[in-house]
């Protein structure tokens, strides 16, 4: 982060239309490649967006800043209302200690292309860490809470096995209960099928769509499953080159893209279905 | 004609033995110092400060780089021009210890740098403190990879206890020296003491390779 400190951003956001996750002109870049040129990007509460973009249009990189991964170059990210990337400091905005992003980032969760599962703890264990010594649960409530969360995504009877001795599909599922342990108010799914066989995508999916329709939370993912895409999205999200290209419903933007590079994503996205 | 003396050689068994005591505590003692330092060591170079970072590795390679006699005979004869009065156990200890953390640490660095930069993330993602993301996610995965190479030391320092003999410890080489100066016989403790650090070493080495399978499997990680 350049700047020492900030002008012309608000301290918080305020009012009940604010929305949970917040871009403001947020810039990342490394060297003099500029990954993401000042992006403004709002999500409402309980909305679902879904990044689409050709490879190197930054849409990974989106996810990956909110999650704290990446640093940011410029702009500030807010959740909840609340800056991420920086901190109140008198009457302007100071970029943020590490006491103070963890404190924000406790909203967020994230599942990872390659599960990124603990592979010496068991799905059970994999899926209390968190809660227990992160939350300060009793491992009472956090085995109870983690055996909830396995059912749900269909799980339960493998609780006790390692990453090592689960499908990638059975991996994934284990990754989305860990995530939800921590009670997020914002999951980020980054190309979560992307690692899958195609005959395990299913599975990852059918979790993701219950998910939309049975929780209140915020989602932002990133999936070349254009289908899954148009389904379960509020709004699909066209990066190209840093920037959101275009953005819209899903019927409109898959069925009546207004702009060149979106119809060509597309149609090249079609072709090879 | 070689002149061997059997009732010679069951004589001096009895002190040998007692010294191999001694030789299996310096190395023990030793390896524990060395293990627990090494680590310190390998996470100072992981820290954000830069200054403790380039010390602790300079730290490193000036160990790495002078001979580990020199180290002993420093800390033991050295030492009390700073007020530092050690017995020869104690002074053996923190020479050899500290000799092998340099080493060790150079292990756990490269087992620390095998652990995906996914388990990282993931570690952020649940929002867990970098101390437990250490000692609950990476340490854990940066062990087995790490103890090949913490066996090879561990066998190094059973070979290296007979320097700390110049300091006046009583492990077995130490006895054996005794032994010839009391006896004028060198064949006998000399060779003794070689069988008994073969006797030593090769089940060291062996029980390292299971231990190393086992951790492997106890860690879901095979």
């Amino acid at each position: 982060m350049s700047e020492k400190h900030l002008s012309g951003f608000p301290l918080s956001l305020d009012g009940p239309d604010r929305p949970m996750v917040s871009f403001r002109k947020v810039t990342k870049s490394y060297g003099s490649l500029t990954v993401l040129d000042s992006l403004d990007l709002d999500v409402a509460e309980g909305e679902m967006v879904t990044i689409i973009g050709p490879s190197g249009s930054g849409k990974t990189t989106v996810l990956r800043m909110l999650m704290t991964l990446e640093s940011i170059n410029g702009g500030v990210i807010y959740v909840d209302g609340e800056p991420l990337t920086h901190m109140p400091k008198g009457d302007h905005l100071v970029p943020a200690n590490s006491r103070h992003v963890r404190q924000i980032r406790s909203k967020i969760g994230m599942c990872f292309q390659q599960f990124n599962l603990f592979p010496h703890m068991t799905a059970l264990e994999n899926c209390m860490e968190g809660p227990v010594h992160v939350l300060g649960m009793s491992k009472k409530d956090a085995r109870e809470r983690a055996e909830d969360l396995l059912a749900m995504v269909g799980m339960a009877d493998k609780r006790d096995q390692h990453p090592s001795r689960l499908s990638g599909g059975q991996q994934q599922r284990v990754a989305i209960a860990r995530a939800l342990a921590m009670r997020p108010k914002v999951m980020l799914f980054d190309e979560v099928t992307s690692a899958l066989d195609p005959e395990v995508i299913g599975e990852v999916t059918n979790v993701i769509r219950k998910l939309v329709s049975e929780y209140n939370l915020t989602m932002l993912m990133v999936t070349h499953q254009m289908g899954f895409a148009k389904d379960i999205s509020d709004r699909i999200c066209f990066f190209y080159g840093g920037k959101i290209e275009e953005q819209g419903s899903p019927d409109q933007l898959f069925s009546n893209p207004q702009k060149e590079r979106t119809q060509q994503f597309l149609s090249a996205v079609k072709e090879a279905m | 004609m070689l002149d061997w003396r059997w009732d010679f050689t069951f004589d001096i068994l009895p002190r040998l033995l007692v010294a191999t005591g001694n030789t299996l505590m310096a190395a023990g003692f030793g390896y524990a110092i060395a293990v627990v330092l090494g680590l310190v060591f390998a996470l100072a170079q992981r820290t954000p400060s830069r200054v403790l970072t380039v010390l602790v590795r300079e730290i490193v390679e000036f160990i790495r780089s002078t001979p580990l006699v020199l180290q002993i005979f420093f800390v033991f004869y050295v030492g009390p021009q700073f007020g530092l009065r050690l017995s020869p156990w104690t002074a053996g200890m923190i020479a050899i210890g500290l000799h092998y953390a340099a080493y060790l640490s150079e292990v756990y660095r490269g087992g620390l740098d095998s652990v995906p930069k996914g388990q990282w993330e993931a570690a952020t993602s649940l929002n867990l403190s970098t101390a437990r993301t250490y000692f609950r996610v990476i340490i854990p995965q940066a062990m087995p990879p790490s103890l090949a190479g913490m066996g090879n030391y561990l066998v190094g320092i059973l070979k290296d206890t007979p320097m700390l003999s110049v300091i006046g410890v009583a492990e077995l080489m130490h006895t054996a020296n005794a032994i010839g100066s009391e006896t004028y016989r060198f064949l006998e403790p000399y060779t003794l003491v070689g069988i008994i650090f073969l006797a030593l070493s090769l089940p060291t080495a062996a029980a390292i390779r299971i231990f190393e399978s086992w951790l492997r499997k106890k860690l879901g990680m095979i």
